[in-house]
């Protein structure tokens, strides 16, 4: 009897142990969609890594909370590379094969992103990216995506707005980072296209604290109008140097500038310039009825309420990615690799942060021109031209 | 020369693939952690057995590793013969340099080879036209043995272990040699090595040239591996980062590079749990090892085991 007893106790209390724990292995076993990421969150690219994590959380924390995608919670995985390449090829690496992600959303600099492309090929999962070289999707390469526009677009805006005012000899001065020569090749590239001579190409380094010895060069030569392609505090000093030294050209900043904090460094010298930048910097400007508003404003004041700080264009790019994603997996029924890759490629009339994405298989970011805004400086702060 | 140490790694090396197929940590950690090891082996006869501390090791791994993301992308050229024009190189600049910079001692050595590194790495990002600049080399194409391609993680474990092990045995052979006895005159006394007649300029001109070369072959083999290089991975920090290797495992022991090594590799590979708090974890552990086990970890440990060992055998 004794023994019986005891044989049923455990019986029972196995049955019900199993019972409760049932529940929770199938959550834990498949039951929810993972998120690969990883992202500059220390280091230098810190301030590109940080909001597009704190982004990807907050969104993903909001989807659960909605229940999810295809009845499946949302998990996200991520890996702080602080921007080294090599890191972040082992991280995706550990990704695929440790946790086994579904998709992966991050890369914050081109460096890092163009290190797993290898890798992401190879083992065949959808990938992202959230970096700006236009040579991570060209050439296409079918498992690569990326949301953020490119230097090239900010070239061709600024010189599409240099034709509206008749600009047609320019010269250049850029940065001698990463960003700056990216956006002085593409520049390069582009000006013949749009009838627009280079007729001087001046550089700087990333911790001159003066350019007046390339400005004056620049006043001597037959430029109608200033470029500037820089990152950081460069384009502030050479738009305090232009005006010190008395330049009366139409001066051009890149979206590389699109921050409050250019303004406050350049001051009064910044009044007047005209620079291409994502529509998140003056959302609050839009006009109503702009589609792009609603999705801006929603994302500005959710991000705002949950971190108590500024948003930027990089988080709204993790932002832009994420919800893609989402997409495609709605659309796709479940996460299949293969089937969500192809969802992605067919994303059409989606409306982010950036713009309206419609990819295709031959364009793997699906961004216009369209999706930079012209703004100029006016009393301290950002005005929408048109 | 006693192969004791050898033979054991060679097991472990070849045994691990086995015991874990397909496992994240033996083929993708344990080829990074051979990379690292080849590279902290490489600094050890430097920095260990002449004493002669580098503060730029990483700027040869870039020249071995940039050479070849060169050569075969842009011309094309052979995996193998790319390499060998890498080691050659590397092998004279830094033939070039180590007249000058190792008459330099201490501080002023180590501030000069941090200054060869950081010229390095500013001639990467600088040169666009050859280099890629900043964002550095993709489509790097596979090494190929004898048509037998590199292609997968674990056929890449496979080689880096094998070129790991073989560092190694230079190592070994080295140290145990008649050379290796003079430079550990000369890190105890570079004087008293002068007079017993040994031409120390020679000696350590030809160390720093064998320290170059197999941080180049490393840097070679891991940028095929990779696929992909950037000025990024061959930075002042990674240098320091190899000191660091060198130092915890303990300085002039062989195994205690390749120790340091493989721990620095593993450690936060298995400290990201702890998220937000990785690194300052990571930094304790480092602090506190130097605290109390100055002469290195992997020396430290291997003393007290001998000691204990002693006493027991004294004791029977």
């Amino acid at each position: 009897m004794k023994i019986a007893n005891r044989v049923a106790l455990a019986a029972a209390v196995f049955s019900s142990f199993a019972l409760t724990l049932a529940p929770v292995e199938a959550l834990l076993a498949k039951d929810s969609i993972k998120i690969g990421s990883f992202l500059a969150v220390t280091g230098g690219a810190s301030f590109l890594g940080d909001p597009e994590l704190k982004t990807l959380q907050l969104y993903v924390e909001q989807i659960n909370a909605a229940g999810g995608v295809n009845g499946k919670q949302l998990e996200l995985v991520h890996y702080d590379t602080a921007g080294d390449a090599k890191k972040a090829v082992n991280f995706v690496k550990r990704l695929i094969k440790k946790d086994e992600v579904d998709i992966i959303i991050g890369g914050s600099t081109s460096g890092t992103s163009m290190a797993v492309i290898p890798t992401v090929e190879e083992e065949k999962i959808p990938f992202i990216s959230l970096a700006g070289a236009v040579s991570i999707i060209e050439p296409v390469k079918p498992w690569v995506f990326k949301v953020p526009h490119t230097d090239r677009m900010a070239a061709e805006r600024i010189f599409a707005d240099m034709n509206q005012r008749g600009i047609s000899k320019i010269a250049l001065i850029s940065g001698d980072g990463g960003f700056g020569k990216s956006g002085r090749e593409q520049s390069l590239l582009l000006a013949p296209k749009h009838g627009i001579e280079v007729v001087i190409d001046e550089s700087y380094g990333a911790k001159d604290t003066d350019v007046t010895a390339q400005l004056s060069k620049i006043r001597g030569s037959s430029a109608e109008a200033i470029l500037n392609f820089g990152f950081g505090t460069g384009p502030a000093i050479v738009t305090k140097n232009v005006r010190q030294l008395g330049i009366d050209l139409p001066l051009y900043q890149s979206h590389g500038v699109a921050s409050k904090t250019y303004i406050e460094l350049s001051g009064d010298a910044a009044e007047g310039v005209r620079l291409p930048a994502a529509a998140l910097l003056v959302a609050d400007k839009l006009d109503d009825k702009d589609p792009q508003k609603l999705v801006l404003v929603d994302y500005i004041s959710k991000y705002e309420n949950k971190y108590g700080s500024a948003v930027s264009t990089f988080g709204g790019h993790a932002y832009d990615a994420l919800m893609i994603a989402v997409a495609a997996m709605q659309r796709a029924g479940s996460a299949d690799k293969a089937k969500v890759r192809d969802e992605i490629e067919k994303t059409k009339g989606f409306m982010g942060t950036a713009g309206v994405f419609n990819m295709t298989p031959t364009d793997h970011m699906g961004l216009t021109v369209d999706a930079f805004k012209m703004l100029e400086i006016k009393g301290g702060d950002w005005s929408i031209i048109n | 020369m006693p192969l004791r140490g050898f033979s054991l790694l060679t097991l472990v090396a070849i045994a691990l693939p086995f015991l874990f197929p397909d496992n994240y940590y033996v083929t993708v950690v344990g080829t990074t952690a051979a990379v690292h090891a080849m590279l902290a082996m490489s600094l050890n006869l430097l920095m260990g057995y002449a004493g002669q501390i580098s503060l730029g090791h990483a700027a040869f791994f870039g020249m071995g590793a940039y050479s070849s993301a060169i050569l075969t992308t842009r011309w094309e050229w052979r995996p193998l013969l790319a390499m060998v024009a890498g080691l050659l190189l590397t092998g004279v600049v830094a033939y070039l340099i180590s007249r000058p910079i190792l008459r330099l001692k201490g501080h002023y050595l180590a501030m000069a080879t941090l200054g060869f590194g950081i010229i390095i790495n500013i001639l990467l990002v600088q040169t666009g036209w050859l280099t890629g600049g900043p964002d550095g080399i993709s489509n790097i194409p596979p090494l190929s043995l004898l048509g037998w391609q590199v292609d997968s993680d674990l056929r890449w474990y496979g080689v880096m272990s094998a070129a790991a092990l073989l560092v190694l045995w230079i190592n070994l052979s080295v140290v145990s040699s008649r050379s290796g006895r003079a430079l550990r005159a000369l890190h105890t006394s570079e004087f008293a090595a002068q007079t017993m007649g040994i031409d120390t300029t020679v000696m350590k001109s030809k160390i720093f040239v064998l320290a170059a070369l197999l941080a180049a072959a490393a840097g070679s083999l891991f940028a095929h591996q990779q696929a992909f290089v950037s000025p990024g991975s061959f930075s002042f920090f990674f240098s320091v980062e190899l000191v660091t290797m060198v130092v915890l495992g303990g300085l002039a022991s062989t195994y205690g590079a390749i120790f340091g090594a493989v721990a620095l590799t593993f450690l936060p590979e298995l400290l990201v749990v702890f998220e937000d708090y990785e690194v300052m974890i990571f930094g304790a552990i480092l602090m506190l090892t130097m605290i109390f086990l100055p002469q290195g970890f992997y020396v430290a440990v291997e003393q007290r085991l001998g000691r204990w060992w002693a006493a027991r055998q004294g004791g029977a």
